[in-house]
C-alpha cells in the first residue's frame, strides 16, 4: 500500500521454482492513521469539556440596614434588565435622572458603548480612577438567565470594578413599562 | 561500459517507533478523560468571555432549568455523608445498598419523599427526560426548603471529609427567566453564601 515496487522486475529464468519467502513486515500506516484520529479526539474532547466559571459575589443578605451604602448619583448607573433582550439604562436617580433613560441592546453595539463612555465620564468628572462608575443591575422578572449572564460580562468586558445586583424597584417597572419592556 | 546504477531506496518508512508513541499517548489520554455522566436535565449554558476553569473536587453543582432545580456534589464518599445527613433531618433510613447506589448518581432533582425510588432505578431510567420534579426550593411554614438542607448538609460533609469550604456553581439554562434563578440566590444568601459561580460555556468569537 505504502511502498513502491522497486524490485525492478527481475526475470526468472528457468531454475526451480521457488516458494516466495513472505515478508514479516506488516503494514502499520492504517493502525497509526487510527491512532492519531482518536489521539485527536481525546485531546480536543478532554480540554473543551471543562466549563467556564464566572465568579459573582452578592451583598450579605442579614446586614442591609448597616451597610446601606450612600453613593453619589452621579457616579451611578442603573440598568434594567426588561423582555425580549432589551434593556434600558439611565445615570442618577430615577425620578430625576441625569440622561433621559434610553432602551438599548445587549452586546458590543450596544450597552458597551454606554458602558465605556460613561465610565470615562465619571473618572473625568471626579478626577479620580478609583472613584469610578458605579452601575446597578436591577434584572425585570421577565428577563431570562441569559440576559444576566451577557450583563455581567458586560462588566467584566468594560472592566467596571463597582457593579451591584439590586432588585427591581416599583418606580423602574414603571419606566419599563412605559417603554414596552415589559408586559 | 556499464552506468553507474544509483541504487533505489524503499520508500516504506519503517512505523513501528510512531505507532509505540501514538498509542502512549492514546492511553494517556483515554486514561485522563473523565467520562461525561448523561445529565438528568440537559441544559444550555449562556456565553461568556470568561476564561476561568471550574475546578473539580469540593464544588456542588445547581442545575437550573425549565422551572427545576437539580443538584450535584462530586466525591462519592461526600455523597454518602450528605445522604446520611439528610436522613437524620428527615429521619428517614437508608441501607448500605442505597447509600452505595446514590453515591454514584451524578445529579438528581426529586423531593426527598421520592428518593428511594429514584435510588432504585436504572441509570438510564433514572435520567430519562422529565421523570424528576425536581428538588422543591419553597420552605414549609418555619422548615427551610429541601434544597437549603441539601446544600447545607454537603457543605457539612464537605468541611468533616475534606476540611474545606464547599463551593457552589450555577448551571442555568440561557431561557430559564430570572425570579428563578433569584429564588435559588437567595437560598443561597440564606446561608451566607455570599460568592458563587456561574457556569458558562466559552463565547466562540466577539460578535
Amino acid at each position: 500500500m505504502a511502498e513502491l515496487d522497486t524490485s525492478g522486475g527481475g526475470k526468472n529464468k528457468g531454475g526451480k521454482v521457488r516458494s516466495k519467502k513472505q515478508s514479516t513486515r506488516v503494514d502499520l500506516t492504517a493502525m497509526v492513521d487510527l491512532a492519531f484520529l482518536l489521539i485527536t479526539f481525546f485531546m480536543l474532547t478532554t480540554t473543551l469539556a471543562k466549563p467556564q466559571a464566572m465568579d459573582m459575589a452578592m451583598p450579605d443578605k442579614d446586614k442591609t440596614e448597616q451597610q446601606e451604602l450612600t453613593v453619589a448619583d452621579n457616579r451611578t448607573m442603573t440598568i434594567l434588565l426588561g423582555a425580549n433582550n432589551r434593556l434600558e439604562w439611565y445615570m442618577g436617580l430615577v425620578d430625576k435622572p441625569m440622561t433621559p433613560p434610553q432602551v438599548d441592546n445587549y452586546g458590543r453595539n450596544g450597552i458597551r458603548k454606554a458602558l465605556i463612555e460613561n465610565s470615562k465620564k465619571v473618572i473625568a468628572a471626579t478626577g479620580d480612577p478609583k472613584k469610578g462608575l458605579i452601575v446597578l443591575i436591577k434584572p425585570s422578572d421577565q428577563s431570562n438567565y441569559r440576559n444576566f449572564v451577557d450583563i455581567l460580562d458586560e462588566m467584566k468586558v468594560s472592566n467596571i470594578q463597582q457593579y451591584a445586583i439590586v432588585d427591581i424597584s416599583d418606580p423602574d417597572i414603571a419606566l419599563l413599562k412605559r417603554d414596552g419592556l415589559l408586559k | 561500459m556499464p552506468r553507474a546504477k544509483v541504487a533505489r531506496k524503499s520508500t516504506a518508512i519503517d512505523m513501528t517507533a510512531m505507532c509505540d508513541v501514538a498509542f502512549l499517548l492514546l492511553t494517556f489520554f483515554i486514561l485522563t478523560a473523565t467520562a461525561r455522566q448523561p445529565e438528568p436535565l440537559p441544559v444550555d449554558t449562556p456565553a461568556s468571555t470568561v476564561k476561568f476553569k471550574l475546578p473539580d473536587s469540593d464544588i456542588a453543582t445547581l442545575t437550573v432549568g425549565q422551572g427545576k432545580v437539580f443538584f450535584g456534589v462530586p466525591g462519592q464518599p461526600i455523597r454518602v455523608r450528605t445522604l446520611e445527613l439528610m436522613g437524620e433531618k428527615y429521619s428517614m433510613q437508608f441501607t448500605e445498598e442505597e447509600k452505595l447506589r446514590f453515591s454514584l448518581i451524578e445529579s438528581f432533582g426529586v423531593p426527598i419523599g421520592n428518593l428511594k425510588q429514584i435510588i432504585a432505578l436504572k441509570g438510564d431510567e433514572r435520567n430519562k427526560e422529565g421523570l424528576q420534579p425536581g428538588i422543591p426550593t419553597d420552605s414549609i411554614g418555619q422548615n427551610p426548603s429541601e434544597l437549603h438542607n441539601w446544600i447545607l448538609s454537603a457543605r457539612y460533609a464537605t468541611k468533616e471529609l475534606h476540611n474545606v469550604d464547599m463551593r457552589v456553581s450555577i448551571k442555568g439554562d440561557s431561557r430559564e427567566e430570572y425570579p428563578q434563578i433569584k429564588k435559588v440566590t437567595s437560598i443561597l444568601q440564606d446561608q451566607n453564601i455570599n460568592k458563587f459561580s456561574l457556569i458558562t460555556s466559552l463565547r466562540a468569537s466577539e460578535e
